[in-house]
């Protein structure tokens, strides 16, 4: 009967049990940038994590990728081989093209397997034999997602994937992200400091304090993305914000 | 051209031949098959050096760039090996390994290497750790790493070792030869400057200077091209 019951439960990709991470700083002293953390992500979950600038939202993803180990606590993961990252800065290797870079995550056996598809979503057909200088800013992004999504990722970890991007290249890479997402669906975790994005993308919104960071609060959002309209996303903004105020009166 | 020879007619001295004089012996020494012989014997000991220098030279260079604990332990001998004249280590090698091609060759690259490992170091000091994170992130391997991640960032620290490298060690090895070798130009220079024989030591000199030219514009500048083509102009 358990049995049954457990098969039934949605599969836990990430659990997340930190009790903290401080930095020593040069003058002495330490920075206490996260205090404790506790969530998990259900396979297949879109979850972001909006907080206050500066609060350690990045340092949570580099636990998580492996980046930083100087926390205490435990973070599980899946099968270590499936993760992949999209970074503030798209990251490409300058002296390879777009498809070299994409192609040169592929374990070798795979390295061969034809990219027309997901080029052909990303619609960065045209650029594959670009260099990533001859790339505007939207575009790297985009190789930096097909390079992510080329893995099939049990866990796709997204940080600030958008950020200075202006808002119609960054709505066309939302669609992008959620199209690619939709034809392969893949636990996603990323971090924005945009309540509108969030609410756009999302279907569970992590809130996090100011440091040393905790989680505030969480909303979840079943409404289906197509009917996310101006007035959705106000209202959803309206509680995000209202989770922060409420943990930090003062603010 | 017009200057020397200008200068050497109204000379009219043995110190300073006309460009006819060396010219006649260069195609002496070319037609007796003796110019052939001795460039080639310099030019492998060119390469010999050259290759060891590099490898161990940049192995090392790339090991203190990512270990400050290695840096602080090994960076005085590089320091000491940097300031020891090449002819103290030229005669020492000589004294201690004997008069042998394997005593010339590693005194050459000894030579060679704490300036190879002082440019390497920088190099690996400022290896980028984003791309170091990616790399780790999607697990790369070390050769995958080594191959398109960390040698790609080090090119030209490689090109300006090499460019310094080539025209350094060609200079000592004529000075090995000179001390301690039967053939090679610097050998020839040695015995024609016995027989003061300036027309056929500038025809050796020449000849070499035209082989490295062939070298900088022949192999090393299209391999800098091809390494910095991902440089190219922005769409």
């Amino acid at each position: 009967m358990s049995d049954i019951a457990d098969s039934q439960l949605p599969e836990t990709v990430l659990d997340i049990q930190v009790a903290g991470r401080s930095f020593d700083l040069a003058g002495g002293g330490a920075l206490h940038a996260v205090g404790k953390l506790a969530f998990s992500l259900t396979a297949r979950s879109f979850t972001c994590i909006v907080g206050p600038s500066g609060c350690g939202k990045t340092t949570t993803l580099r636990m998580i990728l492996g980046l930083d180990t100087g926390f205490e606590g435990t973070i599980r993961q899946p099968d270590s081989s499936s993760v992949a990252a999209v970074f503030q800065e798209p990251r490409l290797l300058p002296w390879r093209t777009v498809e070299q870079n994409v192609r040169l995550v592929l374990p070798k056996n795979q390295r061969d397997q034809s990219l027309d598809a997901l080029f052909d979503v990303l619609e960065l057909d045209e650029v594959r034999h670009f260099y990533p200088s001859q790339l505007s800013l939207g575009l790297a992004r985009r190789a930096a997602l097909a390079r992510a999504f080329v893995l099939e990722p049990q866990l796709l970890i997204l940080d600030e994937p958008f950020v200075s991007l202006d808002d119609v290249t960054a709505h066309r890479l939302r669609q992008l992200l959620l199209s690619l997402w939709h034809r392969q669906p893949t636990t996603a975790l990323m971090v924005t400091h945009n309540i509108r994005e969030a609410t756009l993308l999302a279907d569970r919104i992590l809130v996090f304090g100011k440091r040393p960071t905790c989680v505030l609060g969480e909303l979840v959002i079943d409404t289906s993305r197509e009917q996310r309209d101006d007035a959705f996303v106000e209202h959803v903004v309206g509680q995000v914000s209202d989770i922060g105020k409420l943990n930090n009166p003062l603010r | 051209m017009v200057l020397w020879s200008g200068v050497s007619h109204t000379l009219n001295d043995n110190s300073l031949p006309t460009p006819w004089a060396v010219w006649q012996s260069f195609v002496t020494e070319l037609q007796s098959g003796e110019l052939f012989y001795h460039l080639g014997a310099t030019l492998l000991r060119v390469l010999a050096a050259f290759t060891v220098a590099m490898v161990i030279g940049s192995a090392i260079g790339i090991w203190l760039g990512m270990s400050e604990k290695a840096d602080r332990i090994v960076d005085p001998w590089i320091i000491l090996l940097l300031n020891i004249p090449a002819l103290v280590i030229i005669v020492l090698s000589y004294i201690w390994f004997g008069l042998n091609e394997a005593a010339a060759i590693g005194a050459v690259a000894l030579n060679k290497i704490p300036n190879v490992t002082v440019t390497l170091r920088e190099g690996a000091r400022s290896l980028s750790p984003e791309f170091s994170e990616m790399a780790a992130v999607y697990r790369f391997g070390l050769l995958k790493r080594l191959l398109h991640v960390i040698l790609p960032q080090l090119q030209p620290f490689f090109a300006a070792a090499t460019r310094s490298g080539v025209a350094l060690i060609w200079k000592i090895v004529l000075i090995v030869e000179l001390l301690g070798r039967s053939n090679g130009v610097g050998f020839q220079i040695h015995l024609y400057f016995q027989l003061f024989d300036v027309a056929t030591i500038l025809a050796y000199t020449l000849a070499f200077v035209v082989v490295m030219l062939v070298v900088e514009y022949a192999i090393l500048q299209p391999l800098d091209r091809h390494s910095n083509r991902w440089r190219g102009a922005r769409v």
